[in-house]
């Protein structure tokens, strides 16, 4: 037997698109490993999210629900994950890396004494061996590894994996018991979330990003935001300007923040540090907007416009408002 | 509190567009980069530093911590620079670089863990060589311990630790009781991020990192620093992720520089295709 278990990711009941990136490997990996591919949804009153994972093509739904899985805990995850997997004999345990499946499935392969492939951005099959790229130095290089262990884990760029589309047809979903997790689940207390609330798109998963730099200063949303407006973007920022707090740091792009690769992204008043160029590179389309002509930026931007970015941003704005009638 | 804090050692990340691979593409070459500190694992150092001090009066250390690294003789100098900071005590797991991987540097941590039993062990999120982000998480699970990663805040409570977690969409607030493993984000040196029982909450430090003055870089030499062999802490240093090969990132083809705004909107309607 050789199947991949994708790790589900849901919140407020419904199925996250982050998913939809670990299905597109699962498909992959199944059909090299000659195999099939399930999906396991874990949480509480997470039964939409379950018929949602349905529709993705999975031999089955496996749905682990218990109250305490009401809010995410890797200590109470983790035993779940491992258990579905040992107990089925799964040979491939696939997340995405977002914010979730970076907490979890580090826990999961140690559970599992399994080695950990994370973040990659490509799967290379031979016969039924499976290697992953995966980019290292801030995306400065990127290695060719395997991992050695009878269960593998993985978790993947989402960015780099297009979402899976349904299969039209609906898998069997299975209720599974819950894992008694460890000592470790008594010590840890969820206390709160402090949520920002945002009507955009999500930064992973726009077609077009709008990011601003720290030169925008106290005028960051005001210059911003109505571009991302009209192009229908996420707002992303680069470091510089999080730790300024001219905007939140779960905007951060770049090696260590959220890594996206949009059809269009605007960088204004980025300079292009190479931890930002990492989270950035792989998008369609470049712009850059910066006043210094000799900023990094300009070498990954398909088009640069040396500009004072206070009066071309608002032109640029109502320029493509313009040109849209 | 007694907190241990894992350092590693990596190539200059600000020129990490500066690693060369050879045609061969058997290794990441980072000659003629200088090494540093992984920064994650310095804003680690200086949360412990904070969590073990009253901000008001930093020389005083209530409690103790230790710095650990993974490496052959050099990476030493990594382990001064840290004890020259305010760390009091260094150890040095003897082993190559090239010979480990992150489940066997959390295999080997566990056993020294196990040795030292600190309140706290302390990291950042991830190297930025590697950029691997799980080898906090694998020592918390392999410890049966609670866990806090991408930390951007920590508040010391009595026997336990708020930490506030940078998430996707948010920052999700979790309480571990001590002992547990917290994994540090950018923001954790900010000059409100990090509180320990004696400092007042009205306190800020300065943002970023401390540096060492001279008289503590003289003292430094005098800590105790002492190496561990690998083999002591685990007797598998097997390597469960191989590596076959290395390549460069895919070239982007070289960009124009635009007139104007007009000429902008003009080549990304009808050139580029994406308006």
């Amino acid at each position: 037997m050789a199947d991949v278990l994708v790790v589900a990711e849901a919140a407020e009941g419904k199925l996250k698109k982050t998913t939809h990136s670990a299905v597109t490997f699962a498909r992959q990996a199944a059909a090299a490993l000659g195999g099939t591919y399930s999906i396991l949804v874990i949480g509480s009153g997470v039964d939409a999210a379950a018929t949602e994972a349905a529709t993705l093509g999975a031999a089955k739904v496996l749905v682990a629900q218990d109250g305490s899985l009401g809010v995410y805990l890797a200590e109470r995850y983790a035993p779940v994950v491992a258990e579905v997997a040992k107990a089925r004999g799964i040979a491939v345990v696939v997340g995405t890396a977002s914010g979730y499946g970076k907490d979890l499935l580090p826990r999961v392969a140690a559970r599992l004494d399994a080695g950990y492939a994370s973040d990659i951005t490509g799967l290379v099959t031979e016969g039924s061996s499976l290697k992953y790229r995966r980019p290292m130095f801030a995306g400065n290089a990127f290695g060719l590894c395997s991992v050695a262990t009878p269960i593998q884990v993985v978790s993947v760029r989402q960015s780099a994996f297009a979402a899976a589309d349904a299969s039209g047809a609906q898998s069997p979903v299975e209720q599974v018991a819950v894992a008694r997790p460890g000592a470790a689940a008594e010590r840890v207390e969820f206390v709160s979330f402090d949520q920002v609330k945002s009507t955009r798109p999500e930064l992973a998963e726009a077609k077009v990003v709008v990011s601003g730099g720290r030169a925008l200063k106290e005028k960051f949303n005001q210059v911003i935001d109505p571009l991302a407006d009209v192009l229908g973007a996420a707002v992303g920022a680069s470091r510089a300007a999080c730790d300024a707090g001219y905007a939140p740091g779960d905007l951060q792009v770049g090696q260590t923040g959220k890594i996206v690769a949009p059809q269009l992204y605007v960088a204004v008043g980025i300079s292009g540090a190479i931890q930002h160029l990492a989270g950035m590179k792989g998008s369609k389309v470049i712009v850059a907007i910066n006043k210094d002509a000799d900023a990094p930026i300009f070498q990954v931007a398909d088009y640069g416009l040396v500009a004072d970015l206070f009066t071309a941003v608002p032109e640029l704005t109502k320029q493509i408002q313009a040109s849209r009638g | 509190m007694k907190i241990l804090v894992a350092l590693k050692r990596v190539a200059d990340p600000d020129n990490a567009n500066k690693v060369k691979i050879p045609p061969s593409g058997d290794r990441i070459d980072t000659a003629g980069l200088e090494w540093k500190p992984n920064p994650f694992d310095e804003y680690a150092l200086e949360a412990a530093l904070r969590l073990t001090e009253d901000g008001k009066a930093p020389k005083a250390r209530a409690g103790e911590v230790v710095v650990v690294t993974f490496g052959p003789k050099e990476t030493e100098q990594t382990l001064r620079a840290a004890l020259a900071t305010g760390a009091d005590r260094a150890i040095r797991v003897d082993v190559t670089d090239d010979k480990l991987d992150g489940a066997l540097v959390a295999r080997a941590l566990k056993a020294l863990v196990e040795r030292e039993k600190p309140d706290v062990v302390l990291m950042g999120k991830q190297a930025v060589d590697g950029d691997s982000n799980q080898v906090g998480q694998s020592l918390a699970e392999l410890l049966d311990w609670p866990m806090a990663t991408f930390a951007a805040t920590i508040q010391e409570e009595q026997g336990a630790l708020l930490v506030g977690r940078e998430v996707d969409g948010g920052v999700a607030v979790l309480r571990v009781r001590l002992p547990a493993v917290v994994t540090v984000d950018l923001r954790i040196v900010a000059p409100t991020s990090v509180y320990s029982l004696k400092t007042a909450r009205t306190h800020k430090y300065n943002d970023g990192v401390r540096f060492a003055a001279l008289p503590a870089i003289m003292a430094s030499k005098k800590k105790p620093l002492a190496e561990v062999k690998l083999a002591d802490l685990t007797a598998d240093s097997g390597l469960k992720v191989q590596y076959h090969g290395f390549e460069p990132p895919p070239a982007r083809k070289a960009g124009i520089k635009v007139k104007d705004v007009a000429d902008l909107v003009a080549r990304l309607k009808n050139e580029a295709k994406v308006l």
